[in-house]
């Protein structure tokens, strides 16, 4: 068969980094081809360059048999051209119709559009209802949106960036029966993703760039999701050290935990109790949105809580601060690492100020010791591996992982007894979160109790012992992980969210 | 072209530069102004900057300028902690008032009587009323999430008509002929801020406004406080983090501000004004914002700067004195040493390119 899309010596430069370095692959009408790669290693870049968002410096493109130069995204639309973002462009206040008739270039009349988004979308088996509001619907059905308003166009190509990060296993699902309808048909599908076992069970092809260049194009069913990670990573990976550990008695206890919405979109925590014993790591999973930022808040104090809700080995926590936390034991680590974890303008010294007064011994009478300060901050670069000219250096001067090491690294080494974490390994390159989880893993074996808040799968399994689900504010009760499969989670995260697979 | 690009780490040679480069550039555009305007540039500039140091009756003048540095240093740097949390009080002209008025209001309840406590206690009361005063938007914004801009700054209004009530009302000098305005505190022994070295125009307010720059900086660059306030400013949710009590926060950055403030208008009014007029008050809190941010919000950038916005006044008085410039060209020369600051401010966080950069 001839190729459908053909990329040859695709090159593109930014100030400091070259994102794609001679790229080359192709397509073939109707393959599901997966675009591997580690954050930064020049996938997006490629698919804005096939999407007319970006120009390329170098290099030719053909779509269909003919030279394809978009010079913008209407353009690579015309030609046949679609794309999913990772980040949905919807409103929230207007309805399905309204919101697909907003991307066409010529909407037709409301009535007709809104039968055309009903069909389609039964028939690709991703029901919507043209009538509802974005605002209304769950992560997963505003990608249907997002996607019918791409089959609309009738694409010969459609790129989907990340599509599954937002959904829960039966989503999954659903998306794929669709993908593998759509690629019978005849549509390509260029699938950017760095989840293995999504790309071994669905895509037939796969190149996979590193430090944007393609280090290897490969059948990915032919491999193991550890050797395409090797590739990915272009290093053998370290797998995680998970040591035999002793329980110990309950040292956290949450009881009846309710908290009103941090923000007027986001959701309320209802009734929440978990009991967390020493030497345990709970892995708590979920959708982004549905509380983990609520909880942790919670829990660091930066939002105490009702009487009598949290307790830290049998004393009532629930009405102290940070710091009131912190000097008992129980640390924190938020998701954003950029204005809450660090400060982005002050040094990694000062960083470490930030947290560590309480347990480290930083000030004298209020003062603060610059030097205990600078020994503490060079000893969690160290102990760390965390890559930076010094600890005098800017938080915001350092990459996403070096300065995730450094913010998890500057809880761990205060010896809590309890320590929370949400999204430990968000954006994070494949090294830097095997290193984390492993520091989460060491920590639990001295002893101490870890809440590990995700929304990757794979890592709660990894290093958990017990998972509970937070969907819409609720926590479902624990299960050891052990024995777990991956349809019970995705039951436990609320299944398809209400959501159903017309049948086809 | 010419491009900006964000430097990683803020220039530590830039923060300490572009105040000078600053002062240089308002030279040249000022001189600009006044070349315009019909006088001789180089002379202008001279009778600003020069003069007054080292003119003729420099002896004189240099002592003004400590008389007009102190309250603008003390106001400056109560200011500046509100400032680094990113509390913006714009009313300290107000509290200064208040301060002002509190202390006068002891002493002329006192009169004649004499006493050591007397002016101590005028210290105590002038730095309670400009407190009490900042209380007002400080407490409306934690309550209401009022702007503490906008009600700080009305205050001072309401603050000048209370001066305005009390210089023709209940604290005119009863002895005064019926003319507006109070006893006059230099009369008044206890009561007065002396000078305490003949001829150098340094009183009790400069004594001050000097501890006020230490204090400042050992509370804003030493104590544990001071870093829990620049994270706040830096970034809010990271300060809560850390344990910082917003509505804390906010009492301490205008309670500061608003009794430095205070503390200023009693200086002043048991000084160098010795008593209470409806036009006492003659805009040291609101230059004090300026000074406060040509020092870099820091404690000593901020003596510095006093001393040179100081000077701008007294050489700005020479200049229309003997060289007829309007005052309002003065005022503009003013504004633009604290706009200039700001634009070479981005010299700090950005690096200048010429030419294309690859896109």
């Amino acid at each position: 068969m001839t190729e459908l899309l053909k990329i040859e010596g695709l090159t593109k430069a930014y100030p400091g980094v070259v994102a794609n370095d001679g790229v080359g692959f192709s397509v073939r009408p109707g393959e599901v081809h997966a675009l591997l790669g580690e954050n930064g290693a020049g996938k997006s870049t490629l698919v804005k360059m096939i999407y007319g968002l970006v120009k390329p410096d170098s290099g030719t493109m053909h779509f269909a048999g003919q030279s394809f130069a978009p010079a913008d995204p209407r353009a690579a639309r015309a030609a046949g051209v679609a794309m999913v973002f990772q980040h949905f462009s919807l409103f929230e206040a207007l309805n399905v119709a309204e919101n697909v008739a907003l991307g066409m270039e010529n909407p037709p009349p409301m009535r007709q559009l809104a039968k055309r988004i009903r069909e389609i979308s039964t028939a690709y088996g991703l029901p919507l209802d043209p009538a509802r509001l974005v605002g209304d619907l769950s992560a997963g059905e505003r990608q249907r949106v997002e996607i019918v308003r791409c089959l609309l166009q009738d694409p010969k190509l459609l790129i989907m960036d990340e599509p599954t990060s937002v959904l829960t296993p039966q989503e999954v699902e659903i998306l794929f029966h669709t993908l593998r309808k759509l690629s019978a048909e005849g549509t390509a599908i260029l699938y950017i993703s760095h989840k293995l076992e999504e790309i071994r069970t669905l895509c037939e092809g796969a190149t996979i760039l590193r430090a944007g260049k393609v280090v290897a194009s490969c059948n990915p069913r032919e491999k193991t999701a550890r050797e395409l990670a090797e590739l990915m990573v272009g290093a053998e990976l370290k797998v995680t050290d998970r040591a035999e550990r002793k329980l110990g008695d309950v040292v956290l206890k949450v009881s009846g935990l309710s908290l009103a919405p941090l923000s007027q979109f986001g959701p309320s925590l209802k009734d929440l109790s978990l009991e967390l014993r020493a030497g345990e790591v709970l892995g708590i999973g979920g959708v982004a949105g549905n509380g983990q930022e609520e909880l942790l808040a919670t829990l660091s104090g930066e939002r105490p809580s009702a009487p009598g809700t949290v307790s830290l080995m049998g004393e009532d926590i629930s009405g102290l601060g940070p710091n009131g936390r912190r000097a008992k034991g129980l640390l924190a680590a938020p998701e954003e690492r950029l204005g809450h974890a660090a400060v982005p303008a002050m040094s990694l010294t000062e960083n470490a100020i930030l947290t560590g007064t309480m347990r480290k011994p930083l000030t004298r009478n209020g003062f603060v010791d610059q030097g205990a300060a600078k020994t503490f901050a060079d000893e969690i670069i160290q102990a760390f591996d965390v890559r930076t000219p010094g600890s005098h250096v800017a938080a915001r001067a350092l990459s996403g992982g070096n300065l995730q090491k450094y913010v998890i690294g500057r809880e761990v080494l205060q010896n809590p007894a309890v320590l929370v974490v949400n999204q430990p390994t968000w954006g994070v390159d494949a090294a830097a979160a095997a290193s984390i989880r492993q520091a989460l893993l060491d920590l639990a074996a001295k002893g101490a109790a870890v809440i590990a808040i995700s929304q990757d799968l794979d890592e709660l399994m990894e290093i958990s012992d017990r998972f509970s689900a937070l969907n819409e504010g609720r926590l479902s009760a624990s299960r050891p992980t052990q024995g777990l499969t991956i349809e019970e989670i995705g039951m436990m995260l609320g299944g398809a969210h209400g959501m159903q697979e017309a049948a086809v | 072209m010419i491009t900006l690009v964000r430097r990683p780490t803020p220039s530590q040679f830039w923060s300490y530069a572009t105040p000078l480069l600053a002062v240089i550039a308002t030279m040249i555009a000022g001189g600009i102004l006044f070349a315009i305007l019909g006088k001789h540039p180089v002379e202008a500039i001279r009778v600003i900057f020069w003069d007054p140091l080292f003119g003729g009756n420099a002896s004189y003048f240099r002592g003004q300028l400590l008389v007009k540095a102190g309250p603008l240093i003390l106001i400056a740097c109560g200011l500046a902690v509100g400032f680094r949390a990113g509390i913006w009080n714009i009313g300290a002209e107000g509290q200064y008032i208040m301060g002002a008025l509190f202390s006068a209001w002891l002493a002329l309840k006192m009169y004649p009587a004499e006493s050591h406590w007397l002016f101590p206690a005028m210290i105590v009361l002038g730095a309670l009323g400009g407190f009490l005063w900042a209380m007002i938007p400080a407490v409306l914004k934690v309550l209401f999430g009022t702007s503490e801009i906008l009600v700080s700054l009305m205050l001072v209004y309401v603050a000048e008509n209370l001066l305005a009530y009390m210089a023709f009302g209940p604290l005119k000098n009863p002895e005064g002929f019926g003319f507006p305005g109070s006893r006059n505190l230099q009369d008044y022994p206890s009561a007065f801020n002396h000078e305490l070295i003949e001829g150098t125009g340094m009183h009790w307010g400069v004594v001050a406004a000097l501890i006020a720059v230490i204090f400042s900086y050992g509370l804003m660059h030493r104590h544990i406080t001071g870093f829990r306030i620049r994270v706040a400013g830096e970034a809010p949710r990271a300060a809560r983090f850390a344990g910082v009590i917003p509505a804390r926060l906010v009492m301490l950055g205008l309670g500061m501000g608003g009794a430095f403030a205070g503390l200023a208008g009693m200086f002043e009014v048991s000084g160098p004004s010795g008593q209470i007029t409806d036009s006492f008050n003659v805009g040291y809190g609101f230059t004090a914002i300026i000074v406060a941010f040509l020092g870099r919000l820091h404690p000593i950038g901020i003596l510095l700067a006093g001393l040179l916005m100081a000077l701008t006044y007294i050489g700005g008085d020479m200049a229309q004195l003997m060289l007829g410039l309007p005052s309002a060209a003065i005022q503009v020369f003013q504004g633009m040493l604290l706009f200039f600051l700001l634009a070479f401010d981005v010299l700090t966080n950005f690096r200048i390119r010429f030419g294309r950069v690859a896109a």
